[in-house]
């Protein structure tokens, strides 16, 4: 990671062709420097952010003052610094019988200043928790006395991530866990925050900027979807085609340990939506039955969406790998304890993040939990099955590969779609779907669930979500399309976007069956569509042409008493 | 350590830290001859010192310091 002073260099560099993001950054403690390495951190991870700085100590005047610069700067994104410190000052001048209230009191400031930003703002608050500080007066009977600032620190983290789980717009930055892994000595100097107001050191500046960059990326779309693993001496140790199956090393007895952890951890991953994938020299037959027959595997073959086993090289199955996810090589993440394979895969394709893996496999874990790469702004029930999707997907390949019609091979899929309007139990998977697809996104409008409650309630627009299942199974929600309502006689289409799994399955004909019946039956007469090219959604360049849209300055037009359906092989549900 | 090489030593921190080639410090140099040494980069330019010399000061004495040669006597009596 830079230290402070190489991303304050970066503030030289040329932002013009970067992302812009519009950032309030509101401390009540000093945060010119924080200021800095966040622009720098961001420049890093592709990103503008053009960032407004409240005066410190104003949080509250700039707040609940609706006439004030902060809204005015119309920020995309507020992220608000309360320090522990302050926290601490608050409590020190409470009457002893008041010290039980300072983490209600506390969560009640934050709701307030919440509800107030995004009553006025279209915008996502990043809020940092509290990092802890110990002030030794009870000792450890902190932990059982409610008075103790100890007490009321922790009290007041937890009930923060159950006002996040209630809030959707809120995104908590946990800079308390980047204390706990570099310790408080390393995070807070007492000298410089006398002599400055600043309660971030300089050296823990650039993890407490890239943590909240993390989010900020995540939030516009770039994170990890997938890991690729090599498997000798990373998934388990020693050599599995020299050593034999009964020789490599993992399960509870020595160095196998840190391997088995190692795989518990990767379990986790994809329980939380990670794609596996194995890309590793090692003759095919010989590496699986590990994960067929080894008792103490944790992975199992059904964790693995796609094996590349083989003893060509791994860029080209890395490459294979991604055409058969049909993900991005910047989302994938790929982990080899070769120096060798690592340095040839980050140089063949830059996109792709190539951890540099410690060489004691000990160590693997803590290294990689120090990495944060893995962030995320949503998590739903389509996450925990992603895995079978990809395998299903694989499934109607080869049953493709069957049928020379593909009008047959279609039908034989018996599929069903079921439409909703978005409420509140699609809400995430649609936020979600929002995020990740950059490839079938049309106008590629980011939409949280915030903002898709608010569209719920307004009268002019219009909303689908497409399920789609078939008889090797559900795919779940995998499209949505936002209507607007432009005049009496045009509907537009604000945005169309579709998983890239269930591409081919004529799922946009039925799609556009659905909408061209409603706009009929609510006597529009136009369908207006927009294309708004980015760097990845060239696919659908030609999707309202390929529709029957005419173009119109810009624009697409479809008359819908002049349309007539599109043939598929979809059913409603 | 002698006083001109730690000199040299904190001129080469000043150049890095503030991004200008062009600094020259003497002892009697101030916060007001140097370009951009304002106080948000002072405590970056502690901070670098600190690490440079595997030292740490006092609050007090870098609220006492008032030119480089002030720097300079700080870091030689925590040296010897």
């Amino acid at each position: 990671m830079k230290v402070f002073s190489q991303l304050k260099k970066n503030l030289k560099n040329n932002f013009e062709n970067l992302k812009s993001v519009k950032v309030a950054l509101l401390g009540d403690t000093a945060t010119q420097l924080l200021k800095q390495a966040l622009r720098g951190t961001g420049y890093d991870a592709g990103l503008d952010l053009q960032i407004w700085e409240a005066d410190f100590g104003q949080i509250e005047r700039q707040v609940f003052d609706t006439a004030s610069e902060l809204y005015t700067y119309q920020p995309d994104i507020v992220v608000i610094f309360q320090s522990t410190h302050k926290l601490l000052g608050k409590y020190n001048k409470l009457q002893p019988d008041q010290y039980s209230n300072l983490a209600e009191d506390q969560l009640q400031l934050i709701n307030n200043i919440y509800s107030t930003i995004t009553a006025a703002l279209t915008t996502k608050v990043i809020i940092y928790n509290y990092p802890e500080i110990d002030d030794s007066v009870f000792g450890n009977y902190a932990n059982k006395a409610e008075q103790a600032f100890l007490f009321q620190l922790r009290k007041l983290n937890y009930q923060l991530m159950v006002y996040a789980t209630q809030n959707p717009d809120i995104y908590l930055c946990d800079i308390s866990s980047i204390q706990n892994q570099v310790g408080k000595a390393f995070m807070f100097q007492p000298s410089v925050y006398i002599s400055t107001e600043m309660v971030i050191s300089i050296d823990a500046l650039p993890l407490i900027a890239s943590r909240t960059i993390d989010i900020i990326s995540a939030l516009y779309s770039n994170f990890k979807k997938c890991l690729i693993l090599d498997l000798d001496n990373t998934l388990w140790g020693g050599i599995i085609g020299d050593d034999g199956i009964e020789n490599i090393q993992i399960g509870s007895l020595g160095i196998g340990k840190a391997f088995t952890e190692f795989q518990y951890w990767i379990k986790k991953l994809k329980n939380r939506g990670i794609i596996l994938a194995v890309c590793s020299k090692n003759t095919e037959a010989v590496a699986k039955e590990a994960f067929e027959k080894h008792p103490d595997m944790v992975l199992k073959l059904a964790d693995i969406a796609a094996f590349k086993i083989n003893w060509e090289n791994k860029v080209d199955n890395i490459r294979q790998i991604q055409s058969v996810l049909n993900i991005g090589f910047d989302s994938m993440v790929f982990l080899d304890d070769n120096p060798f394979e690592r340095n040839m895969v980050r140089e063949s394709i830059p996109a792709i993040t190539v951890p540099e893996l410690p060489e004691d496999p000990a160590n693997y874990l803590e290294y990689l939990y120090s990495l944060n790469l893995f962030e995320t702004v949503s998590f739903s029930q389509e996450d925990a099955t992603r895995t079978q999707q990809y395998q299903k997907e694989a499934l109607r390949n080869t049953t493709q590969a069957l049928y020379t019609n593909e009008s047959d091979y279609l039908k034989s899929l018996n599929m069903l779609s079921a439409v909703h309007g978005f409420n509140k139990f699609n809400t995430p998977r649609v936020a979600q779907l929002s995020q990740r697809s950059n490839q079938y996104n049309l106008r590629t409008i980011r939409y949280t669930e915030g903002s898709i409650e608010m569209l719920i309630n307004q009268p002019d627009y219009f909303s689908f979500a497409f399920t789609l299942e078939d008889r090797f199974g559900d795919n779940g929600l995998i499209s949505f399309i936002i209507l607007k309502k432009e005049s009496p006689e045009i509907l537009f289409i604000d945005n169309w976007v579709m998983s890239c799994r269930v591409l081919k399955r004529g799922m946009e004909d039925f799609a556009l069956n659905t909408i061209v019946m409603f706009a009929k039956q609510s006597g529009y007469t136009w369908l207006q569509g927009e294309y708004l090219p980015t760097a990845k959604n060239q696919l659908v360049k030609d999707h309202y042409q390929q529709l029957g849209f005419a173009p119109d300055n810009g624009y697409w037009l479809l008359n819908v008493n002049e349309y007539n359906n599109r043939l598929c092989f979809i059913n409603n549900k | 350590m002698e006083k001109p090489e730690i000199l040299a030593i904190i001129n080469t921190i000043f150049i890095d830290v503030l991004d200008n080639d062009d600094i020259v410090l003497t002892y009697d140099t101030t916060a007001n001859d140097v370009e951009d040494w304002d106080s948000l980069n002072h405590i970056q330019l502690v901070v670098a010192i600190e690490k440079k010399f595997k030292v740490r000061f006092t609050t007090q004495e870098i609220q006492s310091w008032d030119n480089v040669g002030s720097i300079v006597n700080s870091v030689v009596a925590k040296l010897n």
